[in-house]
């Protein structure tokens, strides 16, 4: 297993918002280490003047008629949330 | 009801259980206790659902047999038991994409594909597993269970749509749907011996589907037929306005369109899909199911597809990228899990994504987040973004040439449990003819041709230009017409 020297999980387990215990962290770096020395090999590859694809079929321009629709019921709505207050969604404190 | 020699119900193909349906043979109820009693029968040995509930399945069963009864049965779904990959909305069901984070969740609305089935009379059958947010090829990520292949319970069925295929082969469902982002439903169909069919990118709405990577993300059919997967096929595709990707397709009667087309195809062999790694019992089998071709009158032709070896590191940065987006989503906040131990709210996102996840969708969201990270940008993902437009172009350049395309589906025959799940990068390559596909669009379809020496099931796969699904079903059903591996059901 290789372990790549530009990949800082601690950063990068930041970004994604999610907490890894330590034994994950050296468990993913090696892993993610073997599949990025392998994912190498598109440096082989001459993309030069070669336009990315972000979809095999673009679709542009995909407008919706500007009429309101009916919505989730809010009872609906608020059935899978974790906790609530009256119509809302409960979350932590977020200003002191 | 069944004369002796013709298969239990649960095991005959919904094309032939439509007309006993129609003539009065047997009721959708009927066919539904067949199908529960089965479920109940073998499940503690397969696991492929997460969830079922057999009475509301039989209260569907009731409500098409009292359409046909009054004359509005609505074609050859309906009164069909039609399982559903954990990952399709369906009203009032849960939801779970095999996932902690989502264990508790119930679906508030029907995505589109649950809309059509109903609208085609289907009956809405169960939860099947696969692995957690569909990343992975075995099944064994689910959080919940590890679904077994029916041929052999100590081996994978596949995956991501693991339960799909292994309902499917072992009669728990007629016919299923699953979803393919990188194989995740030809590869189970292969390992299990059923019919799987991706359809071309933009052919199925994704509305209601759980996102992976919304580029590859398709919806498609298990069955047991290719008449089967044309049925499954015409009541789900279509444009949907819910779905900006989805395609203003011309409309198709692929099962009608079956029989019509009978070739001859040119049909492309890319020698890159036949090199290192091929177990040779699968090679002999697929080169068996084209020499079958050559025999019906198709011509045969060499392909090159030059930029495949690049495919799965493509897909790995393309997918990886999608779903570190796609599931930054689950934050404790609206729905899924909430950790009571967080000490604020940013790190209630942290710990409840960290409790709510398993170690591959962890492994997945590093990994995309790092290859968007800033500086790495252009290095992978614009990278990859430009290879994958060279794979798509390799294809394109091949259907100048040929009708459709001829291939192993996957390199081996069903693996051992445990086998490959310590290393990711072997599991990855284990997609390594499926993968192209998803990246340029196009609609692949994987068929049963044969079995190994230990009796596990060989998947051919054939791939169609964009949009030809009833061209490339017809091609498939050539192959079908000829052979009866179908006919054999694990023993259970």
């Amino acid at each position: 297993m290789s372990q790549p020297a530009d990949l800082d999980i601690d950063h990068v387990a930041r970004l994604a918002r999610i907490a890894l215990t330590p034994d994950e962290k050296a468990r993913f770096s090696a892993q993610i280490g073997d599949v990025l020395a392998y994912i190498a090999q598109l440096k082989e590859v001459d993309v030069t003047g070669v336009e990315p694809t972000a979809h095999a079929f673009p679709v542009q321009n995909v407008w919706a008629e500007d009429v309101a629709q009916p919505g989730l019921p809010v009872e609906d709505a608020l059935r899978n949330a974790p906790e609530r207050q009256d119509n809302r969604v409960a979350v932590p404190k977020v200003v002191e | 009801m069944n004369g002796t020699g013709s298969p239990a119900l649960f095991h005959q193909p919904a094309g032939a259980l439509a007309g006993l349906l129609e003539a009065r043979r047997i009721s959708s109820v009927e066919l539904m206790q067949a199908v529960i009693g089965r479920t109940r029968a073998v499940e503690e040995r397969i696991h492929a659902f997460n969830s079922f509930d057999a009475d509301d399945a039989l209260a569907q069963a009731r409500a098409s047999d009292e359409r046909r009864a009054a004359g509005r049965a609505r074609g050859p779904l309906d009164g069909i038991p039609v399982g559903l990959k954990d990952v399709i909305a369906v009203k009032g069901q849960p939801l779970t994409a095999s996932s902690r984070m989502l264990a508790n969740f119930v679906s508030p609305y029907d995505g589109t594909a649950a809309v059509r089935l109903k609208e085609a009379g289907a009956i809405c059958w169960g939860r099947l597993n696969l692995d957690e947010f569909a990343m992975g090829s075995s099944t064994e990520n689910s959080a919940f269970k590890t679904t077994r292949n029916p041929w052999d319970q100590t081996r994978v069925p596949g995956g991501s749509s693991g339960g799909s295929a292994a309902a499917v082969a072992s009669g728990e469902a007629i016919v299923a749907l699953g979803s393919d982002t990188g194989g995740s439903i030809r590869q189970p169909a292969a390992l299990c011996g059923v019919v799987g069919l991706k359809p071309t990118y933009g052919l199925v709405s994704r509305y209601g589907l759980i996102a992976f990577a919304s580029s590859l993300d398709q919806i498609g059919p298990f069955a047991r037929t290719v008449e089967d997967a044309a049925i499954v096929l015409g009541a789900i595709a279509g444009h949907d306005p819910l779905d900006s990707t989805s395609f203003r397709s011309e409309p198709h009667d692929y099962r009608a369109e079956l029989e019509k087309r009978r070739g001859p195809w040119k049909l492309g062999i890319p020698r890159e899909y036949f090199g290192e790694g091929l177990d040779p019992e699968v090679g002999a089998a697929v080169e068996a199911a084209i020499g079958h071709y050559r025999k019906i009158g198709c011509e045969i032709r060499p392909v090159s597809l030059p930029h495949t070896k690049y495919a799965v590191g493509a897909y790995y940065i393309i997918a990886t990228a999608e779903c570190s987006s796609n599931l930054a989503r689950y934050d404790g906040v609206r729905y899924g899990h909430r950790s009571e131990a967080a000490t604020d709210i940013v790190d209630l996102y942290f710990q409840s994504r960290a409790e709510g996840f398993g170690p591959e969708v962890k492994r997945r969201i590093i990994l995309g987040t790092y290859v968007l990270s800033s500086g790495y940008y252009d290095a992978y993902y614009l990278c990859a973004q430009k290879v994958r437009t060279l794979i798509r172009r390799d294809f394109l350049e091949a259907f100048r040439e040929v009708d459709a395309i001829v291939t192993p589906t996957s390199p081996t025959a069903a693996f051992k449990r445990g086998e490959k799940a310590a290393d990711p990068l072997a599991m990855y390559l284990n997609d390594i003819y499926t993968i192209g596909v998803n990246l340029a669009g196009l609609p692949g379809i994987s068929i049963p041709c044969g079995f190994t020496k230990e009796k596990l099931p060989i998947g051919l796969q054939l791939i169609g230009r964009p949009f030809d699904e009833a061209g490339l079903l017809a091609v498939a059903r050539a192959y079908e017409r000829d052979h009866d591996w179908n006919a054999r059901h694990p023993e259970l």
